[in-house]
């Protein structure tokens, strides 16, 4: 795996970045992918924001997992982010572990990696430090930004960050802050990381090791918000995992038990166990409403980007009330905002799974917005 | 295009702020941004509406009047629109000072239940009216509040609002409805349109 992680795309930011928490990085590396052609008149960049166990390839056969790309069913050749048309931008998070700066790379102090001491990050810093990957491309608006879950809150910062850098932004199913269930499901996969002996206080690295055990089930929280309670009945009810009667063991008897665990076990293949502590930190943190005193609508003032916001109605996570909360808001700062609640049965997830009304919507609103793009840039 | 959107469109002036409740299918969106350069925001109930606007690059938040005007500030638009829903509403008294609470003005238009067409099918037939504007059948009907022209020029006057121009449409004829003209034009207008505020 460190060996095909050599060979990824990645930028070094020299500026340096001062962090929420007050201690600075710089000089440090941002990985990420493209997909697509950026055009002579540089107005087809898409930037994408990837969720808490995303990555940067978003679309197409990931190099370091060799799995299909966690938004396959939405970015690609003629698909509703068309890469055919677009340029499709997307970087890891930092503290993530798919190449940009995290917890598991050196610490140039302790020539060790970082484990707990790498600083605790927020999402404005994830945010600012993919500030450098714009310039780095040539790119000075982009067409559109766009995020599900974490990607959603990276998004509403980014934009009202840089209130002039996208034309266009599309926040799926996320929030502007988290709500109480959100922080208690996070604390628990943290939980269940640090009761994992292996983990040893964020130290595992130094044995090579990874808290697999406590990793899963931190997965396995996760799973369970991404459904609703209906799909998961649909999909899984009581059926037994081949075979015709209980075991009277605790094997997996049934589907949905073996479901979480295969879940679980391959997650650990591919993430890094401190990656989700900070990752998960960061989100609990966030809360745009604080940043402005009170006043979520000063977080959107002079926004001249045209806002599509999408909410699923199963979605129990990040709800269709909390979505609205964000267009009330923009509403109340005079931006030009749209709403769209697909109604559907796949909860949480229905941003990544093929939810044809969704990726409709998706598609109508990007390809309307390049129309638009295209003629303010030509006036 | 409809002549009603034609006579709302020919009520607001350029480069203003509207907001279309009940904005269907974008089609008097369009025309306010394609021919007077107004900024349209619209709500719309129906997904398969709210994602037609979306396609032609319209803003709609999808939602419903009844329960959600509250999101929009006070005199936040020039002009609110609502377009022939007035009657479908549970409580359309509270609709209508939602409206004028977040529009400086606001135009309502209303399928007339005082047209004579309409008059004489329950006069004759003692059957509901099923006609081009009030195409449903009693039991199928989202209409839960019909008036008349005189209805609204009455509840105009009983709270106040201030009646800036009414219109009355039959076909493709137009005219000024007022208090002298009010019996002939209810009888003979398939729609009424209402500038208030």
């Amino acid at each position: 795996m460190n060996s095909k992680l050599e060979n990824i795309k990645k930028i070094k930011v020299s500026k340096p970045l001062k962090l929420d928490c007050g201690k600075t990085i710089n000089n440090f590396p941002l990985a990420y992918e493209t997909y697509g052609k950026l055009n002579a008149n540089k107005d087809n960049a898409i930037l994408v924001f990837h969720a808490l166990t995303g990555d940067q390839f978003v679309t197409g056969t990931n190099p370091v997992t060799n799995k299909e790309g966690w938004w396959s069913t939405a970015v690609g050749p003629n698909k509703a982010i068309d890469t055919n048309k677009y340029f499709v931008i997307c970087a890891n998070v930092i503290g993530g572990c798919m190449g940009s700066l995290g917890p598991k790379n050196i610490n140039p102090e302790s020539k060790q990696p970082y484990g707990l001491d790498f600083p605790v990050i927020t999402i404005r810093d994830i945010v600012r430090a993919q500030e450098s990957l714009l310039e780095h491309l040539g790119i000075k608006k982009l067409l559109c930004a766009t995020g599900g879950s974490m990607g959603g809150m990276q998004l509403l910062q980014f934009c009202s960050t840089f209130p002039d850098k996208t034309f266009s932004a599309i926040p799926i199913a996320c929030s502007v802050s988290h709500s109480a269930q959100n922080i208690a499901l996070n604390e628990l996969a943290r939980q269940a990381i640090m009761a994992d002996p292996v983990w040893d206080k964020g130290k595992y690295f130094l044995k090579n090791v990874q808290p697999k055990n406590g990793l899963a089930v931190a997965r396995m929280v996760g799973h369970i918000s991404y459904l609703s309670e209906k799909g998961m009945q649909e999909k899984f009810g009581r059926k037994l995992q081949e075979k015709a009667d209980y075991e009277f063991s605790f094997n997996a008897d049934f589907q949905v038990e073996s479901y979480l665990r295969h879940q679980g076990y391959t997650f650990v293949e591919r993430f890094d166990a401190n990656s989700i502590l900070y990752i998960t930190r960061a989100m609990d943190y966030f809360d745009l409403t604080k940043q402005f005193k009170g006043g979520l609508i000063e977080a959107f003032r002079n926004q001249k980007t045209k806002f599509l916001v999408i909410s699923f109605s199963s979605d129990w996570l990040y709800t269709t009330k909390e979505n609205k909360d964000i267009v009330i808001a923009l509403n109340a700062s005079g931006a030009d905002v749209s709403y769209s609640e697909i109604v559907t049965d796949k909860g949480h997830d229905s941003f990544l799974v093929n939810e044809p009304e969704f990726l409709k919507t998706l598609r109508g609103f990007i390809d309307s917005m390049y129309e638009k793009f295209k003629n303010e840039k030509r006036i | 295009m409809k002549k009603e959107f034609k006579v709302i469109a020919e009520l607001i002036p350029k480069n203003t702020r509207v907001l279309d409740v009940g904005c269907g299918d974008g089609s008097l969106m369009n025309l306010l941004v394609k021919e007077k350069n107004i900024e349209v925001r619209g709500l719309e109930l129906n997904t398969e509406n709210v994602q037609k606007c979306i396609h032609k690059g319209l803003p709609v938040i999808q939602g419903n009047a009844e329960t959600e005007l509250h999101q929009f500030p006070n005199q936040s638009f020039d002009y609110v629109v609502l377009s022939q829903t007035l009657q479908a509403f549970y409580d359309p008294n509270k609709v209508i000072k939602e409206l004028l609470r977040i529009g400086k003005s606001v135009i309502v238009s209303i399928p007339n239940f005082g047209y004579w067409k309409v008059r004489t099918k329950l006069l004759f037939f003692g059957k509901m009216p099923v006609t081009k504007t009030l195409p449903n059948t009693w039991y199928n009907t989202p209409n839960l509040h019909m008036c008349t022209i005189k209805d609204l020029f009455n509840f105009c006057d009983e709270k106040k609002i201030v009646i800036k121009k009414a219109i009355g449409i039959n076909e493709n004829n137009t005219s000024l409805i007022n208090k002298n003209n009010l019996e002939i034009r209810n009888l003979f207008s398939k729609l009424g349109i209402f500038l208030i505020g």
